[in-house]
């Protein structure tokens, strides 16, 4: 591994300088906390980085978009939380926003615009198959080329808002072999964090959500099961752990491949 | 002779009656589903109707399970050419002809043909039906909701539908025969009146039987369809069969929105508006206009706190349990069943409605909170939208569970304890881990 030599600037510096980003990465709770997703959110920025894209991150101002606690019911908090954030976004008159949490990216997109906040939001996968079409980023097989990868859909990215492809189309261009689970895209099943599970102790039943879908995944034989959410990451890698697959399968976000592969 | 007219005179009370009794239904229907709350689903007419037009009349979701799917096309397809008859029927019930459309020749004897042959297909699909329902163990129709009525109610559905084919086709043949043989009344000099491929098959019961006998047959089996045809109009009301009128409505009004998109409570936003507004006063008095849209209460724990179309939709759920199917946590073992939440809510607006048809106050003390559906039942939901997905009519048990949820948070502070604590480091360190804001950018530094 490369050492980390992130360069991350944020919102603030830029308007010092007075300067606007093409983007602002929106980090998120889990990306700014959760050690296992600041790995992708590495990654992320170290691809950023590698193909010089201008981009800022609000850094210490960025406050959770209040999701969990909209789905718990909680629209009070929830509402506080986003007119926060709308507040800060728009004092830096943010046009564009790129989040690797399909959460953050459905909350920001669809339930802020009505509360005064307005923007192009794009989840990470997205932006980079932007990237790609615009010939700024090339992805090449690598060390996943030939492998068996299968992806998960992140419930909030695939049937909340519609993207299925490009996860799929980034996974294709590392010339992986992509296997389906049984339930997959609009019929996608879901890894058990959503609504706020993710804060809360299931409810009495037979198994665990998570392990349910990572014996949809295990079916398939993957080496990899690709991700493009950090709770669903979280999820699956314990599903992986409980059955014991741990040293056959992997479980990488979209963006950690493409940067793995290219040794980044 | 008054004695000549008996029978049109019979059947137009039959009718009258029946008509009646279906507009009271359908003046509880709507009076059951005004009961909720104001909600706007009448923008974008020309994206709801190509939507109603996509997935209620061309039943575009139904494929997803392709045998239950294409078996559904079968019987809905027969299900509306064959009442192309019943228009004949009832004329001929008024005016006390026989075989009105007769006239149309060439294109009569098309539409009985067609009419037959779907009548078969029919048969044929509903014995299926009942088969994949009563004798395969498909899980989804083994739920503990569907225990008692709900399976006793599809199965009746079943059984008169084969009756009513049956009927249908008895009719024919006996027509057919009757033509043959040259009776009064049934015979054309034009030759036979209509084409029947499959009543033709059944003449060989009738070898034996006189002409006076057979038109008994053709009458008894005449009147039997048609009352049968009435008395089904009016169990709609009672049966998870609405959906034959209430999906198109249903997909009409349904949400055009990403599912994502959750509905911002406007009350709220309000006051949070009026909270971080550095030139209001605390102390201010509210403003009165600001109050006349505040909703009594946060959320739902009864059906009046849904809106009309959640309403709209427990009537024209199919209890098909596609839902349920596809729910995570269904799926493993939890209490939660889309599906249930959607009989649920009918069940106790019709509790409602009892009440309200013997006067005008609502006398039970019950609740859809609790009494119907459980607090367990409500936080099992990962709102994954897999449930709204795979519903064929746009049924979005998900939003009903959500406005649940709020009412359990916002009105009862009734969290989850894990759930409390989440609450609280978002509101004290915008994570819901007990994270510090300042360290929000540490990762970039490890
Ligand atoms: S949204 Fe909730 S009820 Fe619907 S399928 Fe997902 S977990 Fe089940
Ligand atoms: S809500 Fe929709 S999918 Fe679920 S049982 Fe009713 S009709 Fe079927």
């Amino acid at each position: 591994m490369m050492s980390d030599n992130l360069k991350v600037p944020t919102m603030a510096s830029y308007l010092a300088e007075g300067k606007q980003p093409e983007v602002l990465f929106w980090v998120g709770c889990a990306g700014s906390f959760d050690d296992r997703a600041k790995k992708i959110t590495k990654a992320f920025v170290k691809i950023l980085n590698n193909i010089n894209v201008d981009f800022a991150v609000l850094g210490t101002e960025e406050g959770c978009t209040g999701d969990p606690a909209k789905r718990a019911g909680n629209e009070f908090l929830f509402q506080m939380q986003a007119m926060t954030n709308i507040e800060v976004l728009n004092a830096y008159e943010v046009k564009k926003i790129v989040t690797a949490c399909p959460h953050c990216f459905n909350t920001i997109k669809n339930e802020y615009p009505a509360l005064g906040g307005s923007y192009e939001v794009i989840h990470h996968t997205q932006f980079l198959k932007q990237l790609l079409n615009e010939g700024r980023l090339k992805v090449e097989g690598g060390k996943f080329k030939g492998k068996r990868i299968t992806y998960h859909d992140p419930c909030y990215l695939g049937r909340a808002n519609g993207e299925y492809e490009a996860p799929r189309d980034l996974l294709r261009k590392l010339e992986v072999e992509l296997v389906e689970m049984k339930s997959c895209k609009s019929k996608g099943l879901c890894c058990g964090a959503g609504g706020a599970q993710m804060f809360k102790d299931a409810e009495k039943g037979d198994k665990e959500v998570n392990i349910h879908r990572t014996e949809q995944a295990v079916e398939v034989k993957p080496e990899v099961i690709a991700a493009g959410c950090p709770f669903c990451n979280t999820m699956m890698t314990d599903g992986v752990k409980n059955k014991e697959k741990q040293d056959e399968i992997e479980v990488l976000d979209v963006v950690e491949m493409i940067a793995n592969a290219d040794d980044l | 002779m008054i004695l000549d007219y008996l029978p049109q005179i019979l059947f137009l009370i039959v009718l009258i009656a029946a008509i009646l009794f279906f507009a009271k239904n359908v003046s509880s229907l709507k009076r059951n589903i005004n009961l909720g709350r104001d909600v706007n689903r009448t923008d974008q007419k020309n994206k709801r109707f190509k939507k109603m037009m996509r997935v209620a009349l061309g039943q575009s979701k139904m494929v997803t399970r392709p045998i239950a799917g294409i078996l559904h096309i079968i019987v809905y397809i027969g299900f509306v050419i064959i009442n192309i008859e019943v228009l004949e029927i009832i004329i001929d019930g008024v005016l006390g002809t026989h075989r009105i459309f007769g006239f149309l020749g060439p294109v009569y004897d098309v539409l009985i043909g067609t009419f037959e042959i779907l009548a078969l297909l029919v048969l044929l699909s509903v014995i299926i039906f009942w088969i994949r329902r009563n004798m395969m163990n498909i899980k989804r129709f083994l739920a503990q909701e569907l225990k008692g009525w709900p399976k006793n109610d599809a199965n009746y559905i079943l059984y008169f539908e084969v009756v009513l084919m049956v009927l249908f086709l008895t009719m024919n043949a006996a027509d057919l025969q009757l033509q043959l043989m040259g009776a009064q009344h049934y015979a054309s000099e034009a030759g036979i009146v209509g084409s029947f491929p499959v009543s033709q098959y059944m003449l060989p019961l009738f070898d034996e039987m006189t002409i006076d006998t057979l038109i008994i047959v053709e009458r008894t089996a005449w009147w039997l369809h048609i009352v049968g045809i009435l008395i089904f109009l009016n169990y709609l009301y009672y049966s998870k069969h609405l959906h034959i009128l209430l999906a198109f409505p249903n997909v009409y009004f349904s949400n055009l929105d990403p599912m994502g998109k959750f509905k911002n409570l406007d009350a709220v936003t309000k006051e949070v508006k009026l909270m971080m507004d550095p030139n209001a006063d605390p102390f201010a008095e509210p403003e009165t206009d600001g109050d006349e849209d505040m909703p009594e209460k946060f959320g739902a724990s009864d059906v009046q706190d849904l809106n009309w179309f959640q309403l709209l939709s427990a009537y024209s759920c199919t209890e098909c349990g596609r839902c349920t199917a596809e729910c995570p946590a269904n799926q493993t073992g939890k209490k939660l069943s889309p599906r249930k939440i959607m009989m649920d809510t009918r069940d106790r607006m019709e509790e409602i409605g009892k009440d309200l048809n013997k006067g005008k106050e609502i006398t039970s003390d019950n609740q859809l909170l609790d009494n119907y559906i459980s607090r367990e039942e409500l936080w099992a939901c990962t709102t994954c939208n897999a449930c709204v997905d795979a519903c064929p009519i746009g049924i979005d048990p998900l939003s009903i569970i959500m406005d649940m949820r709020q009412y359990l948070v916002m009105e009862q502070s009734a969290a989850p304890v894990e759930l409390n604590n989440a609450m609280t480091n978002i509101e004290n360190n915008a994570a819901p881990w007990p994270y510090n804001q300042q360290d929000r950018l540490n990762w970039a530094k490890e």
